[in-house]
């Protein structure tokens, strides 16, 4: 892989009291593996449950247990590296990284330090305005998650729920190539979502299934890299942001009088809307990292890999080009469509045949407004592909205008039924018939001559006329041929 | 009539098969010779109700005809396999009174066999020593005695309680483990029989792991073939180990006997050490003698970084330990003391539940593999790993079938004689038999000789990986001719 450089971006630069600044973002982001046991063990991964439910004799590291690899965790490592389109090693291995702590059974974390699963690859981000840029991936190893401490249920004691350990996590270290809080939550966002289009995380960040420990320095634009602080744990998108705006802020303020930035850990308080010192460098763990010899070297197959590779499904990066090619998609249309590969699923059983781009304008705008506000996705959608499909359809032939289009689609939503059933029921087709329309126009020229003096004075008056025809007319007249006659009869 | 607890293991086998006594009465015996024998300290915990319920359920297998391979054979267990339902303390007090509720993979193999379990044997705390005297329950005392001399005498370590147990008549054979020389050298101050298999050969889920990269579980017993019908049934293949080997087990009781003619048995120049006891160099080449008067081919080989191994394995095996006992915090099982905070209470529990021995070697193995000393320590030692593992790979590639050398560099010695020197001068008890497990190799120790105060010696033999039954049939020809080391004087009986 190329080392790229990004080139600074005066639009992404933070303005401080002496001068502009570039922040310089690099994440670690722990993604837990979809799998339905552990890393080393057969305990389950469900979450939730009574504490300590799904913990094996493995992960509450009894004397004399041994780990062992589950296959499925692996091969869903091997599909996330392919997805990353990075290199998939063939050889990785296990290293112990030891530590004490009352969530941590072992006395040490079972992870792969000098040798991982997946080495360098990239992803593809999108910005809003349409804008993307590439996010190198460093590399993506395995390792177990640790159980989890609770100190709130007593005053002098503290608990340990074991569920979480042993599970098995992807940590997918990126390059510092992120340059604003905006890019920062870009990237997670598409990380997100190539891990659910393979199935590898489900990204529930509410659940930590995803969490990002962020790196944060800043920089005069052209300067080497300054002194990072690490913010560890984050668990929302929104949060990501907060806490590179406030880092960031934080650096700039002290390296603008005169300090110097401490290389540290530290956490983001969401309530407070600041991060805080967790441990200083002088206080960071030694490791003591070796390789774990109750595991043989991870040696994968060329055959296993490609077999993954042969079933990969579609990515959003694959399936945005496709809309753009297939369905005449703008790229900003295509990027909200492939977000979630359920939403895409859902926009191609609308566009199938039909105009991609109306496919594409109702789905985004009306459907995606309505569910939104309701707080649903497309999987809890009361409207089904078929139902929008056919109110497409409606306004492609003619038969509603799009206003009618939209008051349809609320029948369709609240009530349910078949879209052209419910047209000829409620009378909503729209009105073509030229006479029709001509009585209508008639009458509001007879019962309106002040009004016909001013639009022959001033013919941008002549949108009173169409208001007033089309409330006439109950939505139903078509507007095109409204606007003719309007025109003809009052000559102008 | 000898005492049935005096049988050999095959001969007590032959005498259940005949129905001449019974596995009940067998085990009896032996729970009889333990009671009075509780000078020796080789049991921390009797399972007599245990054992003679096994036993009545062995006879009746016996009797329709269902017997296993062990049926009715009376084992003991050193403490550092887990046994379901009973106490298993690695001989420290950082374990409690902890009761795992699963089973070694070594262990339920020689229960599904039919064997009969009669308890488990003291060890050194950990595995971690070379005289059984770390262990949190005191030392194990030897049946052996220098003549004329009533000094207590250590059986060896760490699995002291299985060398003396077995050498005593405590059981009728005994597991064992060997990271460093556990069995091997044990076996030689007991005059017993001991092998460690291949590393792999056997699981090591269940047994407590001091250094797994170099733990290997093995029998102890009176006679090869003892120690080939224990080593059948528990090697094997364990999807729960992944460092266990999936590959077929011998029948090794077929290679006892098996003639060693045209066998190539090297001799390693750089096992002469300065200083070598000179009874034992004498017991070396005599040993050499045997095999060539079996028809074995001796020729003399030299694995040159030899000298390297007992530096490297004191920091590899540390440096695995200091890992391994991280467990060991008084969070989820085992002993715990109290304190202001989790960081005291840790220190507390750590400091009162591990032994000197076992927080020296969690000292060096932490220091080893801390930033800025883990490529000056534990890389160069994996080097050196390395090296010591192709010296053997040189001479089995040159037609080499085993190696000969000493089991140890002296007889067994008392008690406290060295547990308050130099602990370097402790190690350099393992000095011949480090490199076997560095290497990953079988070696196996077998009587020989005696020293001049009338103490057993021990040759080893170290193989090719998983050729144990040329162990076995080498180490046979030795038996043959050295004949066997039978305690006469049963002085501990009171």
């Amino acid at each position: 892989m190329t080392v790229h450089v990004r080139p600074t971006d005066a639009k992404k630069l933070i303005r401080g009291a002496t001068g502009d600044w570039e922040v310089v973002i690099g994440m670690e982001i722990h993604a837990q593996v979809s799998s339905n046991a552990k890393l080393f063990s057969g305990a389950s991964t469900a979450f939730g449950g009574p504490p300590n439910d799904h913990v094996s004799l493995v992960d509450a590291a009894m004397p004399g247990m041994l780990p062992v690899i589950n296959r499925e965790c692996v091969a869903q490592a091997v599909r996330t590296g392919l997805g990353l389109k990075a290199q998939i090693n063939l050889r990785s291995t296990f290293d112990r990284k030891n530590y004490f702590y009352p969530d941590l059974p072992q006395g040490y974390q079972i992870s792969q330090f000098k040798s991982p699963i997946v080495g360098e690859g990239e992803v593809i981000v999108d910005l809003l305005d349409g804008e993307s840029f590439v996010v190198g991936i460093e590399r993506l190893h395995l390792e177990q998650d640790a159980g989890k401490s609770i100190h709130d249920l007593s005053p002098s004691l503290s608990f340990v729920d074991l569920n979480r350990s042993g599970v098995a996590l992807m940590e997918i270290v990126s390059r510092p190539d992120l340059r604003s809080s905006e890019e920062a939550r870009a990237y997670v966002t598409k990380l997100r979502s190539i891990l659910r289009y393979l199935g590898t995380c489900d990204g529930d960040m509410e659940k930590g299934n995803l969490r990002a420990d962020v790196n944060v320095s800043v920089r005069r634009p052209g300067e080497p890299l300054g002194t990072r602080c690490e913010i560890k744990n984050v668990n929302s998108i929104r949060f990501i942001g907060q806490s590179i705006e406030v880092e960031a802020r934080r650096q700039i303020e002290i390296l603008e009088d005169g300090g110097v930035i401490d290389q540290e850990t530290r956490l983001f308080d969401p309530g407070k809307g600041e991060t805080r010192s967790m441990r200083s460098k002088e206080e960071a763990h030694d490791y003591r990292y070796f390789p774990d010899p109750d595991l043989l070297p991870l040696v994968l197959h060329a055959d296993f890999v490609e077999g993954l590779k042969g079933h990969l499904p579609e990515l959003p990066d694959e399936k945005k080009a496709r809309f753009i090619a297939d369905y005449g998609l703008s790229p900003y249309d295509a990027s909200v469509l492939v977000a979630e590969r359920d939403t895409a699923d859902y926009f191609e059983q609308v566009a199938k045949g039909r105009d991609g781009k109306a496919a594409a304008n109702f789905v985004i705008n009306e459907l995606f407004g309505r569910l939104n506000k309701d707080g649903k996705d497309v999987t809890t959608s009361p409207v089904a592909p078929a139902q929008v499909a056919a109110i497409v359809d409606l306004m492609a032939e003619g038969v509603i205008s799009s206003k009618i289009a939209k008051d349809l689609f609320e029948i369709v939503y609240t009530e349910g039924g078949d879209p052209r059933v419910l047209v000829e029921e409620r009378g909503l087709k729209q009105v073509t018939d030229t006479g029709a329309i001509e009585k209508v126009v008639d009458e509001i020229i007879a019962a309106n001559p002040d009004k016909v003096a001013q639009v022959l004075a001033k013919p941008t008056m002549l949108g009173w006329f169409v208001g007033q025809a089309m409330k006439a007319s109950g939505g139903k007249a078509n507007p095109q041929a409204l606007n003719d006659i309007l025109k003809r009869k009052l000559g102008i | 009539m000898t005492a049935l607890n005096q049988l050999t293991l095959t001969e007590a086998r032959e005498g259940l098969a005949t129905g001449e006594f019974t596995a009940v009465e067998l085990t009896e015996a032996y729970v009889s010779a333990m009671a009075e024998a509780r000078t020796l300290n080789a049991y921390v915990l009797e399972t007599a109700d245990k054992a003679l319920a096994m036993a009545a359920e062995s006879d009746k297998r016996i009797a329709s005809g269902d017997a296993g391979k062990l049926e009715g054979l009376p084992i003991g267990v050193k403490d550092m396999f887990c046994t379901e339902g009973v106490r298993t303390t690695a001989g420290s007090k950082i374990l409690g009174n902890f009761v795992p509720p699963y089973e070694s993979t070594v262990t339920a193999q020689l229960w599904r066999e039919g064997a009969v379990m009669l308890g488990k044997l003291n060890n050194d705390e950990f595995a971690m020593g070379s005289s059984n005297e770390t262990s949190a329950f005191g030392p194990v005392v030897s049946p052996w005695r220098r003549e004329n001399d009533k000094a207590p005498i250590v059986p060896g370590g760490s699995s002291g309680g299985s060398a003396a147990a077995v050498a005593a008549y405590l059981c009728a054979g005994a597991t064992g483990t060997d990271t460093g020389g556990s069995i091997r050298q044990p076996a030689a101050f007991t005059g017993t029989v001991g092998i460690k298999p291949t590393y792999g050969r056997c699981s090591r889920f269940g047994i407590i792991a001091y250094a797994s990269s170099l733990d290997q579980a093995g029998p102890f017993a009176r006679t090869v073939n003892d120690a080939a019908i224990l080593l059948r049934s528990m090697a094997g293949y364990d999807p729960k180990d992944s460092t266990s080997v999936n590959r077929a087990v011998p029948d090794y009781e077929d290679a006892v006997g098996a003639s060693v003619k045209g066998k190539r048995i090297g001799i390693p120049r750089e096992y002469r050490v300065e200083g070598l006891d000179p009874e034992i160099a004498g017991m070396w080449e005599e040993g050499a003698q045997w095999l060539r008067d079996a028809g074995a081919e001796v020729v003399d080989i030299s694995l040159p970084h030899t000298k390297y191994a007992l530096p490297a394995y004191y920091i590899v095996a540390p440096a695995e330990a200091s890992s391994n006992l991280a467990r060991y915090d008084g969070v989820r099982y085992g002993l715990r003391v109290p304190g202001r905070d989790v960081q005291e209470m840790y220190e507390r529990t750590r400091a009162t539940g591990f032994g000197p021995e076992v927080r020296r070697r969690i000292m060096i193995g932490t220091y080893v593999l801390s930033a800025g000393y883990y490529d000056a320590y534990y890389v160069k030692a994996q080097k050196v790993r390395t090296l010591i593992k192709r010296d053997f790979d040189d001479v089995f590639a040159l037609g080499v079938d085993a190696v000969l050398a000493p089991a140890t560099p002296s007889p067994a010695f008392g008690i406290g004689e060295k547990s308050h020197a130099d602990p370097v001068e402790m190690y350099l008890q393992d000095i011949f038999t480090v490199t076997v497990n560095l290497a990953g190799l079988p070696g196996i120790s077998v009587p020989a000789g005696f020293s001049c105060k009338n103490l057993p010696l021990g040759l080893q033999l170290i193989g090719r990986p998983f050729e144990e039954e040329t162990l076995f049939s080498l180490a046979q020809v030795i038996e043959d001719a050295a004949g066997r080391f039978p305690v006469e004087d049963t002085w501990w009986v009171e």
